[in-house]
């Protein structure tokens, strides 16, 4: 199917399954319940899901493959998201030129800083791409302020040249990102009974935007060049007297993502028309690491549920706040309800990024594979002993 | 003339703070071989260390003092730190006012004591995992130790002040024959400065002089051989790891009056410190150094507003620049020694 | 003319001069032996020959083209493959791929772009990469992970992984260093088997001298990075300056 073994074929059915019928997945409690606030089926939420699942399934084609840890990806997504707005404020605000010319943009910038870092590899390798990136980004807070809009980001105003359309809409405001007049922002509600569902234009462009770039990444995974990517990763000596050169396969790993980065920062801009500089700081590359290595790097859905988990833990997770942890725990005699809220407080809420740090080292100490390892360590624990209990004299001791 | 030697001046302090945490993360590169994202926390924890030395050092009761009334005109309540209890208010207050440099001396053993149990709790089982895998699980730890200081300490910097002592500055200028304020240079960053030379020099001179010392310095020659030997360099490294994390945490600790301590001060040290470590050549010590010192100046050079002028934004990329034009030219750094990290 | 000519070659390392005037003819369809006591440059040569070093002076040349300047994966693509001494595989994938990359490197080249096709359509370089796997006895363990392969058949492996390519030269660097000799016995057999069947010419860099003679149809004997002597094995046998520099100390 689609050129795919029938195994990732259904892996991509489910994806395409899950990303279609996100609202409604995401918004499994009713309106005004009190696990209302646990929804995640908001438009802005949704969007950065898939938004940065395509960052991180980017990432995974440098990372997951060959090896190569790099410290400075998010410069790709800044610039990506500059090269859009760019678009918005010349030539139209159509989408679809945007997200083209970040991917462009995007792809020629990591072909320059790929092509100069990929002359060392290790550590030297993570050194030098972070010091690219805190380069870009310390241009695009100062120098580059003409182009970057400096410390305030880049935003539309309301005296932009925009080639095809107006500069201000009919009421002189700034127009908003659309798709031939389908605009981003715009939603469709749902409600059944006490249930809200919201159907946001922007996040199905982004969504069908991730399912392409995962289905592409599937294709890379099980092609010849992938495999090569895997060999570079295993043992670059062999490769060398294989009479293969590493050094235009990791390049081209590292463009592919840069793009995949690229793409993520067009849809960025496209959903809201701004860029700032803080996107290419090496905090932004430090997540997409994070995401990647918490969901299974090497793997092709963890990734996306690292992307997944951690926005959604950023957003939904750190609101919980003591108030609520005392209403979780009242039904504990007071003493204990006090003491257990005190001990479970500091990891969530504003703490959740203690959690998240933990989570991680455990990860990276125990489950190189990622959660999705950890996943099927877990299912397989259960195939056996649904074996054993299908046999239950077997393992008896005779008498 | 003036504008030359002020921005040698104005670079050496940053450069110290350089060269100590790059000291550290070389040391522990170049003998135990790990590549630790964690170091710039350890700085960090030094930095708290005086910021909790200094908060229990005010500890107070309140007591009412009848002299004074608040806009009520009820008796005041005024905080009695317990200091002035044990030793009279003169003495509390100087106790209080060298908090500091007091830190120092409690910051030794609790960082190297740390050093300890990071090196066996966490890295040791990393010796033999991937360079890739040990910048990861330190990394995670950074951020846990960011996120455990953030806890208890809050997001905002907390103003950590020198002694009474060194505050204002030094007027180099009349000395030198220039006229009179035109170098002026803060007291405790003087002090900031001959500090790290002592303890740059301390940990030469330890590593020199001593067996112990002679003993490490072989292992990272060549720890297979020195293993042959029946010397037991495992032990030797732990202790290692421990006074790299002590050499960090002091920079810490004097650091903490010159810029207020923040949760992420850490992180923001550690890939300039990365990079100085780099430019200096992995596993080297004097490379380390003088990178440190060098990088510190360059830096400061580059915020001239003449050469600003010329070459706009500058200060901002000057050591990524000369980073990545040494990783190119010069894969080994300045001072790096044959073999190590390479493929 | 031989296939691999080598003239004047020297290469010293500071004050070490590791190869003095090598000069060196491997004549095609043949097996070569390079011998030598410890630190004779036998290394040395062997890494001269795939440019992973690049000596002083001299000049290389294999099938008529000069083989010096040259990285490692060109010289690999003129026809040169090498077996290490400890077995350079991809531990990381399956017996099947290692043994699928080096057929692709030799249908595409250095570097191909193919990341859309799938590596399951690949049908011709799939019955290759099976047929090579039967010839080395290993196509029942193809979906194994390399690194759980036993050592032997990691070199089998490895082995497999150079055959597969078809070289013009095959180099092999003491192919049966810490082996048993159960183990010596079917790599010489597995050897035996390459030069008759596949005709393809070999250099071979051993310690082991009973492995040199079931195997070389000539011998360079080097001692102290100058070839002493180049012989047929019975003649070399005889010869006293190489019982001298080299058997005589072997024998002890």
């Amino acid at each position: 199917m689609l050129g795919l073994e029938m195994k990732d074929f259904r892996l991509l059915l489910i994806v395409i399954g899950l990303t279609m019928l996100a609202p409604f997945i995401l918004n499994p409690f009713p309106e005004g319940s009190e696990m209302a606030q646990f929804n995640a089926g908001y438009p802005d939420l949704m969007q950065r899901f898939v938004i940065f699942g395509i960052f991180a399934i980017g990432f995974n084609i440098l990372f997951g493959l060959t090896g190569y840890l790099s410290f400075g990806h998010a410069a790709f997504l800044g610039a990506g998201s500059y090269g859009a707005v760019w678009m918005f404020k010349l030539l139209s605000m159509n989408v679809l030129p945007a997200i083209a010319i970040s991917v462009v943009i995007a792809g020629l910038f990591s072909l320059l800083i790929g092509f100069i870092s990929l002359r060392r590899s290790g550590i030297y390798f993570s050194i030098l791409t972070l010091a690219f990136a805190q380069m870009s980004f310390a241009l695009a807070y100062s120098v580059l302020t003409p182009i970057t809009g400096g410390e305030t980001g880049l935003q539309l105003a309301l005296d932009d040249p925009r080639i095809f359309g107006a500069s201000q809409t009919a009421t002189g405001n700034i127009p908003v990102p659309s798709l031939f007049g389908l605009e981003m922002r715009s939603s469709y509600e749902l409600e059944l009974g006490s249930w809200l569902f919201t159907f946001n234009a922007g996040y199905y462009l982004a969504a069908v935007f991730m399912i392409i770039a995962f289905y592409m990444s599937i294709r890379i995974f099980r092609s010849p060049f992938g495999m090569m990517l895997r060999a570079i990763k295993s043992n670059q000596t062999r490769m060398s007297y294989t009479g293969l050169n590493a050094r235009p396969y990791t390049l081209a790993a590292f463009v592919i993502s840069g793009m995949y980065a690229g793409l993520a920062g067009g849809l960025m801009a496209s959903m809201d028309p701004l860029a700032g500089a803080e996107r290419m700081q090496w905090t932004a590359s430090g997540e997409v690491v994070l995401m990647t290595i918490l969901g299974g790097a090497g793997t092709l859905i963890g990734p996306v549920l690292g992307a997944g988990m951690i926005k959604y833990f950023e957003n939904i997770f750190s609101k919980i706040n003591e108030t609520i942890l005392h209403g979780w725990f009242a039904f504990l005699p007071d003493g204990l309800e006090n003491f257990v809220v005190a001990m479970v407080y500091p990891f969530i809420g504003k703490g959740w990024h203690l959690t998240l740090g933990i989570v991680f080292m455990l990860v990276v100490i125990f489950l190189p594979g990622g959660l999705v390892q950890g996943g099927q360590k877990i299912a397989g624990l259960f195939r056996r002993k649904k074996a054993e209990d299908t046999k239950p004299n077997a393992t008896e001791p005779a008498e | 003339m003036d504008q030359f030697i002020l921005q040698i001046l104005n670079g050496l302090d940053k450069g110290s703070a350089y060269a100590l945490i790059a000291l550290g993360l070389t040391l522990i590169f170049g003998t135990l071989g790990v590549v630790n994202f964690a170091h710039g926390a350890l700085f960090m924890l030094g930095a708290f260390v005086a910021v909790t030395v200094s908060n229990i050092l005010t500890l107070s009761h309140k007591v009412v003092d009848e002299t004074r009334t608040d806009f009520l005109g009820n008796p005041l309540q005024v905080d009695v730190p317990y200091l002035y209890d044990l030793f009279g208010q003169a003495a509390g207050d100087t106790i209080i006012d060298w908090a500091v440099p007091i830190s120092i001396i409690i910051a030794i053993p609790i960082m190297v004591g740390i050093g300890f149990a990071m090196e066996r709790g966490l890295i040791k089982y990393f010796y033999k995992r991937p360079h890739a895998d040990q910048i990861l699980v330190t990394f995670g730890l950074a951020i846990v130790i960011q996120e455990i200081v953030k806890y208890f300490y809050g997001a905002n910097p907390i103003p950590t002040p020198a002694p009474e002592a060194f505050v204002g500055s030094f007027d180099f200028g009349v000395i030198l024959g220039f006229d009179p304020n035109a170098i002026i240079y803060p007291y405790w960053r003087l002090v900031y400065f001959f500090f790290s030379v002592v303890i740059i020099g301390a940990v030469f001179a330890f590593l020199q002089f001593t067996t112990f010392g002679m003993v490490v310095r072989a292992g990272m020659a060549d720890r297979e051989t020195v293993g042959l030997l029946g010397i037991d360099i495992d032990k030797r490294f732990t202790i290692m790891f421990g006074i790299a994390a002590a050499v960090a945490g002091l920079a810490g600790v004097m650091y903490a009056p010159i810029n207020s301590p923040n949760y992420h001060m850490g992180m923001d040290f550690l890939v300039l410190s990365f990079v100085v470590v780099v430019v200096g050549g992995m596993g080297s010590l004097p490379g380390a150094v003088a990178a440190g010192f060098l990088l510190g100046i360059l830096e400061s050079f580059a915020s001239m507003s003449a050469v600003i002028d010329i070459l706009p934004g500058i200060n901002q990329i000057i050591i990524y620049l000369v980073a990545i034009i040494i990783l190119l030219t010069r894969p080994r750094g300045l001072m790096g020694r044959k073999g190590v990290m390479e493929e | 003319m031989g296939l691999l000519e080598v003239k004047g070659i020297n290469k010293r390392f500071g004050g070490l001069q590791a190869l003095g005037d090598v000069n060196l003819s491997i004549e095609e369809n043949t097996t070569h032996a390079i011998i030598g006591p410890n630190g004779a440059g036998k290394s040395t040569l062997l890494n001269v020959l795939v440019g992973k070093l690049i000596p002083d002076s001299g000049s290389v040349m294999f099938d008529g083209q000069s083989v010096l300047g040259r990285k490692p994966h060109e010289i690999n693509q003129m026809g040169i493959s090498r077996v290490f001494q400890t077995p350079e595989i991809f531990s990381d994938l399956s017996v099947f791929e290692n043994v699928m990359i080096p057929c692709f490197a030799k249908r595409d080249g250095a570097f191909r772009m193919h990341a859309i096709e799938s590596i399951f359509a690949e049908r011709g370089i799939q019955e290759q990469a099976d047929a090579i796997l039967a010839d080395v006895n290993m196509l029942e363990k193809k979906d194994m992970l390399a690194s759980s392969l036993s050592r032997g058949d990691k070199r089998r492996l490895e082995m497999a992984m150079c055959l597969v390519q078809d070289p013009k030269l095959l180099l092999l660097d003491e192919p049966t260093a810490g082996m048993a000799r159960a183990d010596t016995e079917n790599t010489i057999n597995l050897l035996k088997e390459i030069r008759t069947k596949r005709g393809i010419t070999m250099a071979i860099i051993e310690h082991d001298m009973n492995v040199v003679f079931s195997l070389a149809e000539r011998i360079t004997v080097l001692a102290q990075g100058t070839p002493l002597v180049e012989d047929t094995p019975d003649n070399i046998k005889g010869h006293p300056k190489v019982r001298e520099a080299y058997l005589g100390e072997a024998q002890v």
